[in-house]
């Protein structure tokens, strides 16, 4: 493997590392401040990319004003997601809201299915459609978009989880639901805008992904697989360590590729992903059930 | 638990009721309609080839009815979806030849599901006409007794961009395929076939259904010497493999398989596809070819009576491969000697026989997929010639040659 | 006479009941039913598997489809690649599916709700992968064919209605095994733990270790039905063991209820006609309505919907009942 090489491995890792970590996001913001994985979370990154073409190309509308109002759509799903199928749950065990999360994550998938059909869609790109040269790779500038996305949105939710009252009650809600609802945390409000907030966070990952990489009904399942993944590798608590998971996941998916292990790398490359959680599961189990035990 | 038992039973009485009435009742015919199955997958995966199936069959069905019917019998095909899934396949294939009583079936789309159900046409006596590529199904023919197909083989297809590469003396290729059943039967013959025309692969990449970038592995490739790029796939991997090579700024041609004869492949890699070169059936450059081709008719024929029910620039090869397989079927039906096959077992089973039969004795039959020679030691029979090359330029097909 | 009638009423009442099953696939009966029947015997039997361990484990599996996928490409390899007799060659299956389900039993069930269905869920994936690439050994995507039939002695079960008494004949045996062990000493250790697994333990039981046998009993179970699938298709292909097909058997065992044994047939049946008949064709809205299925059950009934139905059944009767008795 050259230099050359290495680097466009590194790239495209990154590329595809910051969506994981964007899915991640979502998954850890909802499991913090609830205890609760979220199944559908990879179906919100499809939504977006699929909202954003039919805005964007079927409407016709400007591309900014697409894109947000994707974003936005995929958001109220998401609260939507919460009112009608979790919060009636209430005291479920957590098999049941398992089950319900898998529920609601096909059955999205299901009316995507039927409302875009099985085809492929690709919405424009945000700007220019030239890859650059970067030392001795190429990067899309779709690709750059991604990336620093997934850098602003890390950015900014730190600040409003460290520096506004919303955040702060949410930050709250995750260290201690029950210290938080004594000083006036509404728990299920909390709940509510976690889900939204996570459903918002996986558009804007679908939304800034699609054009780089065609989007159907049914991307939502491997990419919720890995960022489930990324998200773990966080310990679920920790959303810069769900980022950092997703993009090493990335990158190691991609040098898998270059290490020329014989033929058969590429095609278990998302192999590498399911054994990375299954390692992270049975290593770290014993931990996980202590604070399960405690919590 | 006793009243839980007393309800059942009295649920199931009435549901016995119903059930023995239904099977009771009869309708009658005067003029015995023919009735033939057909199997597409109009859901699921391969939806972008069993919609056009269906459309063509329909079409023809109208078309042959308000003619009259096949001898003053009107046709009837019972089309089923099979939602690109093999199990459910096999049950509808059950379902048409057991309940149904067909005559004969046409399809399944994929070569999947062809495969799943041949233990079961073989074992019901019944004449089937795939519209699937992979040559397993038709061989060995000795086991495949009832079972034909009409489109060519990938064999074929990729003896085609070979002999094109060798023509231009490219010797270095790079394959990059799907997992799927179709990449994966195409890679297995591109690395069979090689040799036979000078070639080699000097790298073999894979990717999965569904993976949304390749650019792991189309930079490996550019790591090689490869002096051009075979992709096998389906319309969808195949515009991403030329997204990213765009992307990754690789120079080298791109050749695809006959998967991505359709519009679809065009619209989503965009300006990426100018210049990509792939086998296909004439049907998509019908305009261009000579009038002394023998299909020249035949294709603009049916390019014209489809477009006009289905729209401009809607039609696919895939629907060409429905159409020869119901016009072989009509063929045997005209000459079916048979004045009732539904009268008893004995001769629904004759019937299939004779249709089977007849089939096996197609020659020189000018389709739209090529010109068939059926016979016994070969249940595909066309001739060669029957692929083009295709170049797309400016985001329409051309000739290229 | 009436009173013989009513003193025997439950034997008399599954003695109909069983008729009603034997008639089923003659042609002058339900006949064209056959194949469904099949199919929702097999499914059957993946689903008690599954109903027990969601049960009495409260644990969720959401790759059932792995062990079944196991069950049958075993069977499938064996008796057609190797020659092996499909008796034996099922017999081999359900072996090392289980031995597979003990092994990693012991790790997985040291994780909690979420986790483990990850790890389920992940494991399930990895054998579906494994069943596309491996195509030296099995077909690879498109699948194998040519799985020869089942047969005793002489007696082969090639047609749809042999195969219906066969795939019953296990469906109701299982089922019959499966009440034998809830009622038994380990039916009550089972019930204890899901209870309260501290208090359980508190008595001396290893509740992991109940776990892991359930889990073991519900691979076998669905290897059995993978290898009987093999056997009536004479076909396997890597799309029937994919996540949604472990997805339809949590749908199955939800609809059928959390360690409800006969309510397990009420689950496939319900979501085989479904798919099969009811909803064929119609692209994706049978995985819409399983969803909605999921989410509604959970959410109002989450013993499942047989067991609820049965509940409202018997408030009705004692409702009803009770008018009777005043005056």
């Amino acid at each position: 493997m050259s230099a050359d090489q290495f680097l466009q491995y590194l790239i495209s890792g990154l590329t595809m590392g910051s969506i994981y970590a964007l899915v991640g996001l979502g998954f850890t913001i909802i499991y913090a401040v609830t205890r609760i994985i979220n199944f559908a979370q990879g179906e919100f990154v499809m939504l977006g990319g699929m909202l954003s073409f039919t805005l964007a190309v079927s409407a016709g509308l400007p591309l900014a004003p697409a894109i947000i109002l994707s974003v936005l759509i995929a958001a109220a799903i998401g609260a939507i997601m919460y009112l009608f199928a979790i919060r009636p749950a209430r005291n479920a065990s957590v098999v049941s809201l398992i089950i319900i999360t898998i529920g609601v994550a096909i059955f999205i998938r299901g009316i995507a299915g039927e409302l875009w059909g099985v085809d492929f869609v690709r919405p424009p790109y945000w700007a220019g459609s030239e890859s650059i040269r970067f030392f001795g790779a190429y990067i899309h500038p779709q690709a750059l978009w991604i990336i620093g996305t997934t850098l602003a949105v890390t950015v900014l939710l730190h600040l409003f989880l460290s520096y506004t009252m919303v955040g702060k009650a949410l930050k709250a809600c995750a260290i201690n639901p029950r210290a938080a609802g004594l000083v006036g945390v509404n728990a299920k409000t909390m709940a509510l805008i976690a889900f939204a907030l996570a459903a918002a966070i996986g558009g804007i990952g679908g939304v800034v992904m699609a054009p780089l990489t065609l989007t159907s009904y049914n991307v939502g399942v491997m990419l919720g697989l890995k960022g489930f993944v990324a998200a773990s590798i966080g310990g679920f608590k920790s959303p810069i360590a769900a980022v950092v998971g997703g993009i090493t996941l990335g990158i190691i998916e991609s040098l898998s590729v270059g290490l020329d292990w014989g033929p058969f790398t590429s095609a278990y490359k998302d192999v590498i992903a399911l054994v990375v959680l299954l390692l992270i599961l049975l290593l770290w189990s014993g931990r996980l059930t202590e604070e399960e035990r405690a919590g | 638990m006793k009243k839980y038992l007393t309800w059942s039973v009295m649920l199931l009485m009435v549901v016995a009721l119903v059930a023995v009435s239904a099977n009771c009742s009869s309708t009658e015919e005067e003029v015995v309609t023919y009735k033939v199955g057909a199997l597409f997958s109009t859901t699921g995966g391969a939806s972008n080839l069993g919609v056009p199936e269906e459309n063509t069959v329909k079409m023809v069905v109208d078309q042959i009815n308000d003619a009259g019917g096949i001898n003053g019998h009107p046709l009837e095909v019972i089309i089923y979806n099979d939602e690109t899934n093999s199990e459910k396949c096999v049950t509808l294939a059950t379902k048409l030849i057991e309940q149904d009583e067909v005559l004969a079936i046409i399809g399944p789309t994929t070569s999947g599901n062809s495969v799943a159900i041949i233990e079961t046409i073989t074992t019901a006596e019944i004449p089937l006409i795939s519209c699937a590529a992979n040559i397993g199904i038709i061989e060995p023919v000795g086991e495949r007794y009832w079972i034909f197909k009409t489109p060519q083989t990938d064999k074929e297809a990729i003896g085609e961009i070979y002999a094109y590469l060798a023509s231009i003396n490219i010797s270095d290729i790079a394959i990059i395929s799907n997992t799927s059943g179709f990449g994966a039967t195409g890679r297995a013959i591109l690395l069979d076939d090689a040799d036979d025309y000078g070639i080699t692969v000097v790298d073999d990449q894979v990717f999965n259904e569904g993976d949304t970038s390749v650019q792991s592995q189309l930079t490996h490739i550019g790591g090689t010497d490869a002096e051009a790029v075979v992709c096998w796939d389906t319309d969808k991997g195949s515009a991403i493999v030329a997204l990213d090579m765009q992307t990754l700024q690789m120079d080298i041609p791109l050749f695809c398989s006959h998967g991505i004869a359709n519009q679809a492949f065009i619209d989503a890699a965009g300006a990426t596809a100018n210049g990509v070169i792939f086998p296909a059936g004439k049907l998509i450059i019908v305009d261009d070819i000579p009038a002394s081709d023998p299909q020249k008719d035949v294709l603009t024929q049916y390019r014209d009576d489809y477009e006009v029910i289905y729209g401009n620039g809607t039609i696919n090869t895939f629907g060409g491969h429905a159409w020869d397989a119901l016009q072989m079927v009509v063929m045997a039906l005209e000459d079916l000697d048979i004045e009732d096959p539904y009268e008893s077992a004995d001769s629904l089973a004759d019937a299939r026989a004779a249709i089977r039969d007849s089939i096996e004795q197609i020659t020189g039959f000018v389709g739209i997929s090529g010109i068939f020679d059926m016979s016994a030691d070969n249940h595909l029979g066309m001739r060669a010639g029957s692929l083009a090359m295709i170049e797309i330029v400016d985001g329409k097909w051309t000739w290229h040659q | 006479m009436l009173e013989m009638v009513k003193s025997h009423w439950a034997l008399l009442a599954t003695a109909t009941l069983l008729l009603f099953l034997i008639l089923i696939p003659f042609d002058w009966f339900l006949g064209q039913y056959t194949t469904l029947m099949i199919f929702i015997g097999i499914s059957t039997i993946v689903t008690v598997g599954l109903c027990l361990l969601m049960g009495y484990t409260g644990q969720v599996s959401l790759g059932q489809a792995a062990f079944y996928g196991l069950g049958a490409y075993f069977s499938a390899v064996l008796s057609k690649t190797y020659s092996v007799d499909p008796w034996l060659a099922m017999l081999i299956a359900a072996a090392v599916t289980g031995s597979f389900a003990y092994v990693i039993g012991f790790p997985i069930f040291r994780l909690r709700g979420n986790y483990l269905a990850m790890a389920t869920l992940g494991l399930g994936l990895i054998m579906w992968i494994l069943f596309r690439q491996l195509s030296q050994i099995t077909g690879g995507p498109d699948g194998m064919a040519g799985i020869p039939y089942l047969s005793v002695g002489g007696f082969v079960f090639d047609t749809s209605f042999k195969r219906y008494f066969l795939v019953w004949f296990f469906c109701l045996a299982t089922l019959f095994i499966s009440q034998n062990i809830v009622r038994s000493r380990s039916g009550r250790a089972l019930r204890a733990i899901h209870g309260s697994e501290a208090a359980a333990e508190s008595i001396g039981i290893n509740a992991t270790q109940f776990k892991v046998k359930i889990f073991v009993l519900s691979a076998v179970y669905a290897s059995l039905a993978g290898s009987l699938l093999a056997h009536h298709l004479r076909f396997v292909s890597p799309q029937s063991f994919d996540f949604l097909a472990s997805v339809k058997f949590v749908v199955m065992a939800v609809i059928g209820g959390l360690a409800s044994i006969w309510g397990a047939i009420f689950g496939a049946g319900t979501t085989r006609i479904l798919s099969d008949e009811l909803l064929l064709g119609f692209g994706q809205w049978d995985v819409v309505i399983y969803g909605a299925i999921l989410v509604v059950v959970m959410i109002f009934m989450p013993e499942g919907l047989f067991v609820k139905l049965k509940e409202l059944l018997d408030r009705w009767r004692l409702r009803y009942t009770q008018r009777e008795t005043e005056p």
